[in-house]
């Protein structure tokens, strides 16, 4: 009966669900492009180059890959609460916060599986590259868009973590209805309040989404496959 | 004839080289002048990859000196290699002779490419992805991006070792070609048929060091050393 109920609300273009998945969607989709500029560099950077102290920095890039989403929370919280350091800039309780936790989740995730994909591919390509010539921005572009397939994956890896995450967006953003409430805060209360219609109708187009965006990706990765090698 | 500054000839001057602790070249003292093609035979282990390795500047030598046109610190950008398992880029073949052309500074322009893809024979082939490849239809477009270089030694590493008759007699024919355009090729080989059909000199390898150096003829009928009779005869050189 609950299951007709969410059906019904998806159907009907239920105006709340839709705002609660609009910005579910703004507020991933920022922050994975956020952790992928900043992510993707430092992960292709510390594949390329060796200096010291590089092994403590994959060791902990590895590590931060599993870091509590609640514990990010609580330090994001922290860092922007009225008495932390970034306090001055008032966005606390905002989507702004939710996209700054998510990213600082996500980056980890991705620069971990970009330095590996990176490092991989340079060590298939480094003889075929010095020996002709290419320069160093041309190797660092050149792996980049050979491992682009790869990179395209560990997008979706990111996104798919950051959209799936409810403890650190819960406490930066407060879970305000209407303006920092997202699908998987709404998930979570509805649930808890017994309005069991909206959270699985929330929870269908959460995993439609997911399931919809990797399926974009794999199709294009196999298109691209096909055609560029 | 060519009339730009020459590379040639290359002199390995007590060249050593290890790998860790495992000794792989040692006291190797020679010049790779212009000329028919030098082929390098040995058994496997004997540091043929080494040697094309080290004179293409890929590799430094813990010991001794490589010393280019008889002048040091030269810029070699007039050499060119094709590996054993060449890479093929992710893009098409023509993007990757391309890629090339601009690595080396060149020009990059379709009729550059066409012609390049149509000296090995791929120009039928030019849209299509270079990993979509045969294996001989990759080494032959490495043989492509290595010419893009213009180069006047080009070193080539066992480059029919997994190819079958006519993929290698394809190569074979471009080797010749080039050769005859007045490239230096400097190969190894497994293939003793190979070695006889397009040597001019042979470089034969054993143990790390360089066991003999002169004529393919000489070597192919007169060979001084134990080593080289033994592995002209089929035997198992160690």
């Amino acid at each position: 009966m609950d299951g007709l109920t969410a059906l019904e609300l998806i159907w009907s273009g239920d105006a709340n669900l839709f705002a609660v998945v609009g910005l579910s969607l703004f507020v991933t989709l920022s922050a994975t492009i956020v952790a992928s500029a900043l992510g993707m560099p430092f992960g292709a950077l510390v594949g390329l180059t060796r200096f010291p102290g590089r092994n403590v920095i994959i060791v902990l890039l590895n590590g931060c890959m599993g870091l509590p989403p609640v514990v990010i929370g609580l330090v994001v919280f922290l860092l922007l609460s009225r008495s932390g350091p970034l306090g001055s800039f008032g966005i606390l309780f905002t989507p702004q916060a939710m996209i700054i936790a998510q990213a600082v989740l996500i980056a980890p995730i991705i620069a971990a599986l970009t330095r590996q994909v990176i490092e991989d591919l340079w060590a298939e390509y480094r003889d075929e590259l010095i020996a002709m010539d290419v320069g160093r921005t041309s190797r660092v572009a050149t792996l980049l868009w050979d491992a682009r397939f790869s990179l395209v994956t560990i997008l979706l890896a990111g996104f798919g973590r950051a959209a799936a995450e409810v403890g650190a967006v819960m406490i930066v953003g407060g879970n305000i209805d209407g303006f920092t409430r997202v699908m998987t805060t709404t998930i979570a209360l509805e649930t808890s309040k017994g309005d069991l219609p909206l959270a699985i109708g929330l929870g269908l187009v959460l995993i439609a989404v997911i399931l919809t965006i990797n399926a974009l990706a794999w199709a294009v990765r196999g298109w691209s496959e096909r055609h560029a090698g | 004839m060519r009339d730009r500054p020459t590379t040639l000839p290359i002199s390995f001057q007590d060249v050593a080289y290890v790998a860790g602790t495992t000794p792989i070249l040692r006291d190797v003292t020679l010049s790779i002048t212009s000329g028919p093609p030098t082929v390098l035979l040995g058994p496997n282990g004997s540091g043929k990859t080494t040697f094309l390795k080290l004179a293409m500047g890929l590799l430094t030598p813990v010991a001794g000196n490589i010393v280019y046109s008889e002048h040091r610190n030269v810029v070699r950008r007039r050499q060119a290699i094709v590996f054993q398992k060449p890479v093929m880029l992710r893009r098409t073949a023509a993007r990757n002779v391309a890629f090339a052309l601009k690595a080396a500074g060149r020009e990059q322009d379709a009729p550059a490419i066409a012609r390049l893809l149509g000296a090995v024979g791929l120009e039928a082939l030019a849209e299509r992805p270079a990993r979509r490849l045969s294996a001989g239809e990759q080494q032959r477009l490495a043989l492509a991006r290595a010419l893009a270089r213009d180069p006047e030694v080009l070193f080539l590493d066992e480059p029919t070792a997994s190819l079958d008759p006519a993929a290698t007699k394809a190569v074979e024919e471009i080797v010749t070609c080039t050769a005859e355009s007045g490239v230096k090729i400097v190969m190894s080989t497994h293939d003793l048929g190979q070695a006889r059909r397009l040597a001019g000199d042979i470089l034969f390898l054993a143990k790390g060091r360089v066991m003999e150096h002169g004529p393919a003829a000489a070597f192919f009928a007169e060979p001084a050393t134990s080593e080289a009779k033994c592995f002209l005869a089929g035997g198992l050189v160690t």
